[in-house]
């Protein structure tokens, strides 16, 4: 009988590391899921749908938790950071900080102390364009589903509304950071990206000209959680825009930015264009990019994308973006093959900006090389320590999980008692 | 088992402000359990203790929990060796209808009645567990893909058998020069990995290698996999636990490709058949005069992204070209012409082409090939249009390059890879769009169409070699993790914690077929009389089975037509109401339940009149449900289940688009009892939908209500 009496690390609870939490323990495997934040989901939270069938990536998630909920073999650490890795393949001695989210296992999420909360923040999970109270919840579905409160804006104890009208003492507003202290025989990194910062990239005018935003941004927009309840509004009048200009490669495949290219922004932006039309058929855009990459199976997406004769391509860089005093937009590009420059007009533009992996500022708490661009380098890590999803590189959501389940066979390597 | 039940229920999350919880516990009562306890808070550690305590010392085995979504607190509610039924009065009742009303307080009750007849009728399920289980893995395709699972495989402790059609290992990558850069900084070419890889596998005490060897037939199913191989002419017989099919791709055929040039000249070649030079003879020559070529025009995209040849992108190519073009500067100081439609090297593999940019030699240019043709001296004119550098060019080559597209190898007439005895067909469906037997889910890239055989590589998708080293080494996971599953007769995903199995009552049995054509994995197979029968470690517990059956003999332990029958019969139908329908709402708990949930989290209201009954697919409907439910009095069903058609979502791939086709047929018996067909929906709902998903349900009784109350009510 197969069995594999071992445990294993997930830094980082994305899709990824979900997958690969969800993969190791229906193999028998017990497993500690660790994520910074306090809900699970990572980046694919925030996408309103997947490409290229248009699904809704809660759908997925939602049969990983209910595996997890049945298998009962991944424990769940939100709000936790790793401090550090000692040890050797077969017994890393690993140290984790939990910190406090002040609400327990009580909370149903009735809602009562969203109400009284006197104090406001920023939804960063909205990318600011929300406000949530101090304490809220991360959006719906959030997993787990538990109430959370930002000691960054609480007013702390000498406030306790939310306390006085929780009926199930879900709340102590007393709750410490812990350190614990796990052992495990194997570590898979699957840390993932963040959205490189627009503003960085001078001549896209991003947070300069009201109505650029970035991929990230527009599919909150879209989304019937985020800040305009799924209406795609530009942000300084909630117009809602009839005419889009996409500016793909926005800071990737740049010397001075990020030298890569990311893999997922073309279809993206294929697949924003399609948000456009649900919500306005008569919608329009430009997609300005230097190459459409749709590769594989994805080439029937663009070809249905591109059927709609209100969506243009240009093949050029935008050399300059500036706002128009209506609120509209600007857009300065080449058109290669035409042999031009264009200047149009646009009621929005979006920026798809790469993913730069979130390990580029990450202290690592074990020995390993970062490349210039700040991904881990998989053959300098440790014995026993794997990298998976896109911490290894920029991936779809198909990609990063051939890596996440792969990584897995090889955390089973360092598993003993492999009987028969 | 001797049933000993006991009801818990909760007052709390506005349970108490919604319904009369003295009430619930009469009937409760009247229903004659032997245990009935409230509590504010029934999943409070302290009434958890109490429960526990009631297992321990009043032999409670059956715990109907009265209170919130069965997608909440599990862990909380979890008690081994009992049966657990969550009744949902909190989002079903408490938070989506008005608060205190009759029509809470009726919902309420049928669902507390519906709830505990369901646990009188589950049983536990005992896991149907095969003998003589093969823990060894067959490994179809001897390239890049199959030895990385092989050596995968085998570094985890398992034994492999790596079986490949020719005399020698190594796929379509031996057969390369160089391979693209694998590695950071990715500009550097590389040795192919499979060399070192068929040296490993040659070394590995775990993995057997058998050439010239294909598969006759495969009968059986997972863990007991009985594959008739040919080894070099002489048959053998061995059992395997799972396969791993990575038999690859054949490269689109060139001939076929006269509009770019081909026959125009023996100077136009396929860039496999340019690969092949190179590696073979380490020049680049023109086959017609075997002059040094210097100057090579590779074409992209040479009957690739067009509909009249393969309509898709094969993903490699690109990368592969740049690859030839420094072949072109490395070996002969020549001049490459790259012409592309769009230079495809994503993520780290810019770095590659932002690499061999720098080279002056390499020109590379977007455009249209509008025609290759034949020089007086016998160099070739490549006439293209649309250019980054102008609207026409001609370029003079030796040698024109057409860079061909990848067909997976599943994608043939006859495959002849798996030779499946079952009765389903011999080899992996595509896709219904064709080309590919991928996985059509983006998360869950290895739910493969035939259990515990998993496609990995060039077969299921077009990718270069990184993808298929990344790809494969998962394949080698999930057929590992199979393994584990059917060992403890645990059926794999997407239900991975699933022991019971169909239980089919043969007696009854007409041999109708409908089970056999329609189950999406070809679970069941049929004898030489044509009675269907089983081969569990196949079957993924959907359902769809017990909801094909006409004469209804399909059940699972703890989920069967009789108990769904007994609970619609709990449903109190108000006579002589016409303002105070029923009906009755399957929903697939995938999609529609949490859809369902998160609407009744933000208190949307629900039409009072709706009881849902969660199904573990939309295929599970059997339509003996609506007759009996209507039968029954109730004014209308509606199915919820998920999307169906190219874009699927269902997780089962066919069930709710069967459960959709059997509505077609409902109509037949609505009128055999005289009642009108509209009666009865089904819907397609996504997890996405909760914030419409009220109105939805509000428009289907809407719909009922105009064509008036069921007349059989009260008969």
């Amino acid at each position: 009988m197969i069995e594999f009496q071992g445990k294993v690390l997930v830094i980082g609870g994305g899709i990824s590391g979900i997958t690969a939490a969800i993969e190791a323990a229906e193999t028998g495997v017990g497993v500690y899921l660790v994520e910074k934040n306090p809900y699970l989901g990572g980046r694919v939270a925030q996408l309103t749908k997947y490409f290229p069938k248009l699904c809704p990536p809660t759908c997925g998630l939602e049969l990983n938790f209910r595996r997890m909920r049945e298998n009962k073999g991944v424990e769940i650490m939100t709000q936790t950071e790793v401090l550090k890795v000692d040890g050797t393949k077969g017994n890393f001695k690993v140290t984790l900080k939990k910190a406090p989210r002040f609400v327990n296992e009580n909370c149903t999420l009735c809602g009562e102390c969203f109400k009284v909360c006197p104090v406001e923040r920023d939804d960063e999970f909205n990318f600011n364009m929300k406000k949530t109270k101090a304490i809220y919840s991360p959006f719906e579905f959030a997993n787990p589903p538990y109430a959370v409160i930002d000691p960054n804006t609480c007013l702390g104890e000498k406030c306790s509304k939310c306390l006085d009208a929780c009926k199930y003492g879900a709340i102590d507003l007393k709750m410490k950071e812990e350190i614990i202290d796990i052992t495990v025989d194997s570590i898979i990194v699957t840390t993932g990206w963040q959205p490189y910062d627009a503003g960085k990239i001078d001549n896209l005018k991003f947070g300069i000209v009201p109505n650029v935003i970035t991929n990230m941004m527009m599919e909150r927009l879209a989304s019937p959680s985020g800040p305009t309840g799924g209406k795609i509004l530009r942000p300084s009048d909630n117009k809602p825009v009839k005419n889009v200009a996409f500016v793909q490669c926005a800071g990737s495949r740049d010397e001075n930015h990020l030298p890569y290219c990311s893999y997922i922004c073309c279809m993206a932006s294929l697949k924003q264009c399609t948000y456009l039309v649900d919500q306005d058929p008569e919608a329009k855009a430009t997609v300005y990019y230097i190459d459409i990459r749709t590769p594989g199976r994805y080439e029937q997406f663009y070809w249905n994308v591109k059927e709609n004769q209100n969506i243009n391509f240009v093949k050029g860089k935008v050399a300059n973006i500036e706002a128009d005093p209506s609120g509209d937009v600007w857009v300065e590009a080449e058109d290669i093959l035409a042999g031009s420059k264009s200047k149009e007009r646009f009621d929005m533009v979006v920026l798809a900006t790469g993913m730069q992996p979130a390990s580029v500022n990450w202290e690592l708490p074990f020995n390993a090389k970062k490349t210039p661009e700040g991904f881990i380098d998989p053959d300098s890590l440790p014995d026993g320590i794997y990298l998976a999803g896109s911490a290894v590189m920029p991936f779809d959501v198909i990609r990063s999980l051939h890596s996440a389940t792969g990584s897995v066979l090889k955390a089973l390597q360092s598993i003993s008692g492999r009987g028969n | 088992m001797d049933k000993k039940i006991g009801v818990y229920i909760c007052s709390g999350c506005e349970i108490k402000d919604a319904v009369d919880i003295d009430k619930l516990v009469e009937i409760a009562k009247e229903k004659g359990v032997s245990v009935v306890k409230t509590s504010a808070s029934v999943c409070s550690t302290a009434f958890v203790d109490e429960i526990k305590s009631d297992i321990a010392s009043e032999g409670v085995n059956t715990i109907v929990i009265v209170a919130c979504s069965p997608r909440v607190k599990t862990d909380i509610f979890n008690f081994p060796g009992c049966i657990v039924e969550r009744v949902n009065i909190r989002e079903f009742v408490a938070w989506v209808m008005e608060p205190k009303s009759e029509d809470a307080q009726m919902a309420a009750q049928d669902y507390l009645r519906m709830g505990i007849v369901k646990a009188e009728k589950t049983n536990l399920p005992e896991p149907w567990i095969g003998e003589d289980l093969s823990e060894e893995i067959l490994v179809i395709g001897g390239g890049t893909s199959g030895l990385s699972a092989a050596i995968e495989s085998s570094k985890a402790g398992f034994k492999v058998t790596v079986i490949e059609k020719e005399d020698k290992l190594g796929g379509w990558a031996a057969k390369w020069y160089k391979t693209t850069p694998t590695k950071y900084p990715f500009t550097s070419l590389e040795e192919p990995v499979v060399f070192k890889m068929i040296k490993d596998v040659e070394a590995d005490p775990n993995i057997t290698v058998l050439l010239n060897t294909k598969i006759v037939k495969t009968e059986g199913m997972p863990g007991l996999f009985d594959v008739t191989l040919n080894v070099a002419g002489e048959e053998k017989v061995k059992r395997f636990g799972t396969i791993i099919a990575a038999a690859g791709f054949t490269p689109y055929d060139v001939s076929k490709l006269n509009k770019l040039g081909f026959g125009v000249s023996p100077d136009v070649i396929s860039n496999v058949d340019f690969e092949k030079m190179v590696r073979e003879t380490g020049k680049i020559t023109r086959p017609s005069d075997g002059k040094i070529a210097k100057r090579v025009a590779f074409v992209l995209c040479a009957g690739s992204r067009d509909p009249e040849h393969l309509p898709y992108c094969s993903g490699y190519c690109c990368a592969a070209s740049l690859k030839q073009a420094k072949y072109v500067r490395d070996i002969n100081d020549g001049v490459a012409y790259v012409l592309y439609k769009d230079m495809r090297t994503p993520s780290q593999f810019e770095l590659f082409y932002k690499e061999l940019q720098n080279d002056p030699g390499i020109l590379l240019t977007k455009c249209e090939i509008k025609e290759v043709s034949l020089n007086e001296d016998s160099s070739l004119n490549v006439n293209v249009t649309d250019t980054l550098l102008g609207d026409e060019l001609s370029i003079e080559a030796d040698l024109v390059v057409l860079v061909v597209g990848m067909v997976s190898n599943a994608n043939q007439e006859k495959p002849d890879i798996l030779n499946l005895q079952y009765r389903q067909g011999l080899e992996l469906p595509l896709l219904d769009t064709g080309y590919y037997p991928d996985s059509n889910y983006v998360c869950f890239p290895y739910e493969s169409r035939r259990t515990g055989i998993y496609p990995c590589g060039t077969i299921r998708a077009p990718m270069e070699t990184y993808g298929c080293i990344q790809d494969s080494v998962g394949a080698a996971l999930k057929a590992i993790q199979c393994m584990w599953h059917y060992e403890r007769g645990i059926a794999v995903h997407p239900r991975g914690w699933e022991k019971s199995y169909p239980q089919v009552f043969m007696q009854r049995c007409t041999s109708c077929k409908r089970c056999t054509e329609e189950c999406p994995f070809g679970a069941i197979d049929e004898d030489e009389k044509g009675t269907p029968f089983y081969k569990f470690n196949r079957c993924r517990r959907c359902g769809t089975c017990m909801g094909a059956c006409p004469e209804r003999i399909v059940s699972f332990h703890d989920f069967s037509i009789d108990m769904v029958n007994s609970m619609i019969k709990e449903i109190e139908v108000p006579e002589d109401d016409e303002e105070k329908l029923r009906y009755i709402a399957f929903v697939c708990e995938n999609d529609a339940y949490p859809a369902l949930d998160a609407a009744a989290f933000l208190r949307h209201r629900f039409p009072p009149g709706i009881r849902f009954i969660p199904l573990r697919c939309a295929g599970n409907m059997n339509l003996v449900w609506i007759a009996d439910g209507l039968g029954n009095g109730l004014d209308g069903a509606l199915v919820l289940g998920c999307k169906f058609g190219e874009n699927y979502q269902c997780h089962y791939i066919k069930g709710s688009e069967l459960c959709n086709y059997r509505f077609g047929k409902v109509g037949e018996t609505l009128d055999r009892l005289g009642l009108e067909s509209e009666r009865v929906e089904m819907m397609q709902v996504q997890i996405s939908d909760y914030m419409n998903i009220a109105d939805i349900l509000k428009g289907y009784v809407n719909r009922v209500k105009e064509i008036g109350p069921n007349p059989f009510k009260g008969f």
